[in-house]
Order: C-alpha cells, then sequence, then structure tokens
C-alpha cells in the first residue's frame, strides 16, 4: 500500500460568491514531489493556504499526515515547513536571530549549518533588508527546513535566483526528498517543474484539468513533435516535398519545421526524399513537445477534464 | 518559556535597531524633554512643578500612540504575521511582546527624566515614589492597549496616523501636560476626560507629586483604575479582533468595536 502523507478531497474555496477552487482531489506520497501548476488566479495559492492552515476549506477535506490543518493547526505546525513567496520576515532580523527565532518556537536547536549549507555564513549577522534577493530565498528555505518537516511547501523556490543557487536548491529538494519529505512545488517555471516534480496537477479556473507525470501529461498533449531539418541544397522546397503525419509546416533560419502526429513515417520519409533529390543533410533535429507547450496548450485552450 | 525570551529579546532590540522605533521610543521624547525643560519654565514658572509628570507622560504617548501601531500594521501588510502564524507562533505573544518591550525602553526614558530633570533645570522630584511608579504603570497599560487596538483595526499605515493623532494632539493641548486642567473651559475639561494623558496628570499630581488639589474632580485613585481598565479592555479587543494577514475574510468584530476600550473614560466622567 503506498504511503499517503497529503489527502485532498473534493476541497472547495469560496470568497463570497468567487469561486476560488471548485472541489479538487489529490493526494502526495512519501517523498513525492508534487508540483502544483497553474496561471494567476488558478486556485494554487487557495490550495496551498487551506493546506498550510491559513485558509479554512468551505467544503471537502484536507488531511496531511491524518491532520487536519484547519482544526490542528497546533499539530500542523512541526510537521509542515513553509517557504513563502513573499519575505515572512521583520526587516531588522539578523539572519541567525530568525534561525534562533523561528527554532525557539518549534521547541528545536538552531540549524545554523543550514545557513552555512546554503552560502549565508557570510550575512548571518546582516540584517533581512540587507540580504539580496537571492539570499532571502535561501533564508527562508533554510528556515522552512530547520525542523526537519515531513511535508514542505515551496512557492516559487528558485525565482529570482542565479544558476549556481538554483542547481544548489535543486539538490537540497532532491536530498529532502530522499530523506523522505514530500514536497509541494508550486511555480510558474515549466522546466523547473519537469526536472523535479515527479508527478504535477494542472490546475485551471479552480479545477484541475490534469494530473499525471511530467512525461504522462506531456503525452497527453495533442501528440505534435516538432522536426526541424536544415539541408544543403534546396530540396525541401519541391513542390513534392510532402511528408506522412505532417500537420503543420514552417520555414525559419534556413530550417524547415515539421510538425508531425507520428514522427517515424515523417522522418524516414524526410530523409529519404533528401537523399533522392542528392541532396546532404546537414542538420535534422527531433523535440518532443516540453511540459510548458502542453501547459500552453491546456491553459489557452480551457480544456478542463 | 525560551521561545518567549528570545522573541522579547529581539523584539526589544528592534525597537532600539529600528530608525522609526528609536526615534519614538527615544529620541523624540527626550529630545522634547530637554527642549521643554530650557524653553517652558522661563515661559512659565509653574511649569516646573508638573515637569517631570507631563514629560513622562509626553514620552508614553510618543512610543505608544505614534510608535507601535505602523509596525503591527506593516506586518500584517508585509506577510510577516502569516509566517508567525505558520511558525506556530500564537497571536497574543505577537501583542503582548511589542507591549512589554515598548514599557521596558519607556522605563529607561522615565529613569533618564527622573533623574536628569532635578539637576538640569531644579525640577521637584516626586514625593511618593510607589505611586508614581504604579501611575506610570497604569499610563503604560493604557496607552499600549489603545495602540495595539489602533494598530489591529487599522486597515493601512496611514489610518494608524488618523486614529493615533485623534488621541494625541488632544492629549497634547488637553490633557494637562501644557496648560493645567483648571484653565481649560468646562466643555474642554469633560473632553479631557476622555484622554488618557489626563487622568496620568491627574494621578502623577494627586498620588506621587503632592498636589492633591491639582484635579477640580479629584480622585487620583480613581483615574488609576480608568487608565487600568481601559488599557485592560483595550489589549482584551485587540487580542479578540487581530488578524493575521489582510486577505482574511474571518475577521472578528467591527472595527467600531475598539469604541468600547473608552467605556471606562466615559464612566469616569460620570462616577469621578
Amino acid at each position: 500500500m503506498e504511503d499517503i502523507v497529503i489527502e485532498v478531497r473534493d476541497f472547495r474555496k469560496t470568497y463570497g460568491d468567487f469561486v476560488a477552487v471548485d472541489g479538487i482531489s489529490f493526494d502526495v506520497k512519501r517523498g513525492e514531489i508534487f508540483g502544483l501548476l497553474g496561471p494567476n488566479g488558478a486556485g494554487k495559492t487557495s490550495t496551498l493556504e487551506s493546506l498550510e492552515g491559513l485558509r479554512e476549506p468551505n467544503g471537502g477535506s484536507m488531511r496531511i499526515t491524518g491532520i487536519d490543518p484547519t482544526h490542528e493547526p497546533r499539530k500542523l505546525r512541526n510537521i509542515i515547513g513553509v517557504q513563502l513567496q513573499t519575505s515572512g520576515l521583520p526587516e531588522s532580523i539578523t539572519v541567525d536571530e530568525a534561525m534562533k527565532f523561528f527554532c525557539a518556537y518549534h521547541g528545536v536547536e538552531p540549524r545554523y549549518d543550514l545557513l552555512d549549507r546554503l552560502g549565508l555564513e557570510e550575512k548571518r549577522k546582516a540584517q533581512y533588508h540587507q540580504l539580496s534577493t537571492g539570499q532571502k530565498r535561501r533564508l527562508a528555505l533554510g528556515l522552512a527546513l530547520a525542523h526537519n518537516p515531513s511535508v514542505l511547501f515551496l512557492d516559487e523556490p528558485t525565482a529570482g535566483l542565479d544558476v549556481a543557487t538554483r542547481v544548489e536548491l535543486h539538490n537540497i529538494m532532491r536530498e529532502q526528498q530522499d530523506e523522505g519529505t514530500s514536497i509541494i512545488l508550486a511555480t510558474h517555471d515549466m522546466a523547473e517543474a519537469e526536472e523535479m516534480a515527479n508527478r504535477i496537477a494542472i490546475l485551471l479556473r479552480g479545477k484541475i484539468v490534469t494530473t499525471g507525470t511530467p512525461m504522462e501529461i506531456t503525452a497527453t498533449g495533442a501528440g505534435l513533435t516538432k522536426v526541424s531539418v536544415r539541408t544543403q541544397g534546396s530540396s525541401l522546397s519541391d513542390p513534392g516535398a510532402t511528408f506522412p503525419a505532417v500537420s503543420q509546416h514552417v520555414s525559419k533560419d534556413e530550417y524547415d519545421i515539421y510538425f508531425s502526429t507520428d514522427i517515424g513515417p515523417t522522418v524516414s520519409a524526410i530523409i529519404a526524399h533528401v537523399q533522392a533529390r542528392q541532396d546532404t543533410l546537414i542538420d535534422l533535429r527531433v523535440e518532443r513537445p516540453s511540459l510548458e507547450d502542453r501547459f500552453l496548450e491546456i491553459t489557452t485552450s480551457g480544456d478542463a477534464q | 518559556m525560551s521561545a518567549f525570551i528570545n522573541h522579547f529579546s529581539f523584539e526589544f532590540r528592534t525597537g532600539i535597531r529600528n530608525r522609526t522605533l528609536l526615534l519614538m521610543n527615544y529620541l523624540f521624547p527626550l529630545g522634547f524633554y530637554l527642549m521643554m525643560g530650557f524653553i517652558m519654565p522661563a515661559i512659565n514658572p509653574l511649569f516646573l512643578d508638573t515637569l517631570i509628570p507631563a514629560l513622562v507622560v509626553f514620552a508614553i504617548l510618543a512610543a505608544t500612540l505614534l510608535g507601535m501601531p505602523d509596525p503591527l500594521v506593516s506586518a500584517r501588510e508585509e506577510g510577516i504575521f502569516r509566517s508567525y502564524k505558520i511558525n506556530g507562533i500564537p497571536s497574543i505573544s505577537i501583542l503582548t511582546i511589542p507591549a512589554l518591550t515598548t514599557i521596558l525602553h519607556l522605563m529607561i526614558v522615565v529613569i533618564i527624566i527622573t533623574v536628569t530633570a532635578p539637576f538640569l533645570f531644579d525640577a521637584p522630584l516626586p514625593m511618593n515614589w510607589v505611586n508614581y511608579a504604579l501611575t506610570f504603570i497604569a499610563m503604560a497599560v493604557a496607552c499600549v492597549g489603545i495602540s495595539l487596538l489602533i494598530g489591529v483595526i487599522s486597515a493601512s499605515t496611514r489610518m494608524t496616523v488618523l486614529w493615533s493623532q485623534l488621541i494625541f494632539i488632544p492629549s497634547m493641548l488637553l490633557g494637562g501636560l501644557m496648560i493645567p486642567y483648571d484653565l481649560l473651559p468646562d466643555v474642554a475639561g469633560k473632553f479631557s476626560q476622555l484622554l488618557p494623558a489626563t487622568h496620568a496628570m491627574n494621578a502623577f499630581n494627586g498620588l506621587a507629586m503632592g498636589a492633591a488639589d491639582y484635579s477640580p474632580w479629584g480622585a487620583p485613585w480613581g483615574s488609576v483604575i480608568v487608565l487600568t481598565l481601559s488599557g485592560v479592555l483595550a489589549f482584551a479587543l485587540a487580542i479578540y479582533m487581530f488578524n493575521w494577514d489582510r486577505h482574511n475574510t474571518t475577521q472578528r468584530g467591527h472595527p467600531i468595536f475598539a469604541l468600547l476600550a473608552l467605556l471606562p473614560y466615559v464612566a469616569g466622567i460620570f462616577l469621578l
């Protein structure tokens, strides 16, 4: 039996007449990174805030390791760690003080080692307002991890970070995952979600429109694979250069780009055509649809499941 | 307990590190004290008799009404309280700790004023030190309570300025700090009894400074009770109406409930 850590059933959240989340259900397993994606206003924040115990659901149920976030907030505090998108710290608090302050309320020893690990060792005496955006985000992650939570909520964790810091944060997330921490990752960065998340749910207008692994989600789209071809001659400009399973063809920067619904016959036919015309193939690239392509496809078409 | 001490220690340091709080806790009250001490006795020699209590009351008004509400509103707007809630920091600590640290800063300022005033300006010292301390605590509790309540009910920092000035300016003009109560017109005198500063001056003069005939309505202990009751009531209302963040749709109580904190002053007009 799978070890379910987060269980959401028919969760609904309204603000007056406005329905922010309309009866969504999902599970997150132990040690899983679960990506929550969606455009602004899709209901991600309401879902996260309700799981964090900041909002009261208007319907359905939520459990984190069996704890009801709304009615058992004290138990919840030591189970979850939250890296907020906004600052969440007083301007004049120093990095060391912040660690000591939050750890004291969680009843654990300050984890100064985490600050060193997150590259904040030189900034431990600096006040919060003196930190850069990246340093603030790293501190927020350090504070979220300090009490060894079973569930970690990360809201845009790498927004505004340089490449090296982003890689380091991803390594930390993987380490946490290996230690059995479940992570809910809310992000607009599709590449990050595709790289880090084991499973993803895409929200649109308060509903989950698709859920699955990144591979499953990209595979369930229109299924168009991009084939970019460059030749020495102009064989692909021939009127007879038509290939099977191609739904669209465009020319751009000396490349002929074909969108294919069945990659095998398309590529075979292109190669055969080029060879038959005594032309030379310089470059041929096959790109499957990315999560970003699928996300845009879903959010622009609005096809709720 | 260690969490409370840790929070208290950080909040106390903030009162010195933060420029606005440093100004309101120390620089403004002590600067005003020096200015008034040098100027006012030359204009009105009788001011010397009330110099210490008047400047103590001013220090309390500045540190509380002008210093406390803004950080509460800003912390709510910037999501600091959300982060506190997620990390299990109770709302009572969020309100109690700034209240206690402000009182501690005030104690330091009051000691500086009380110790230096006789040397610098030849101001008379209190005659009853216990009553002096009790009145200070009652006034501090009253103003801290009101300030917390203003911080809790204000939707923005601009509103805190409005609410705070509604009490601060009349307190300066009518509270007995600059103009003695018996020189005020009747209506203004009655209105002034709605202000904590008036009761504090009544109690300081009647109980601590040896001027029992200072107040026309007497009852200096009544003023101490009014101040204490209003402070406790305002604090209770602030705890009840506390809002973790601006998006919270489950805020308890309409802001107009805050006016209940004035009940002890209204009762004082009729009973004292």
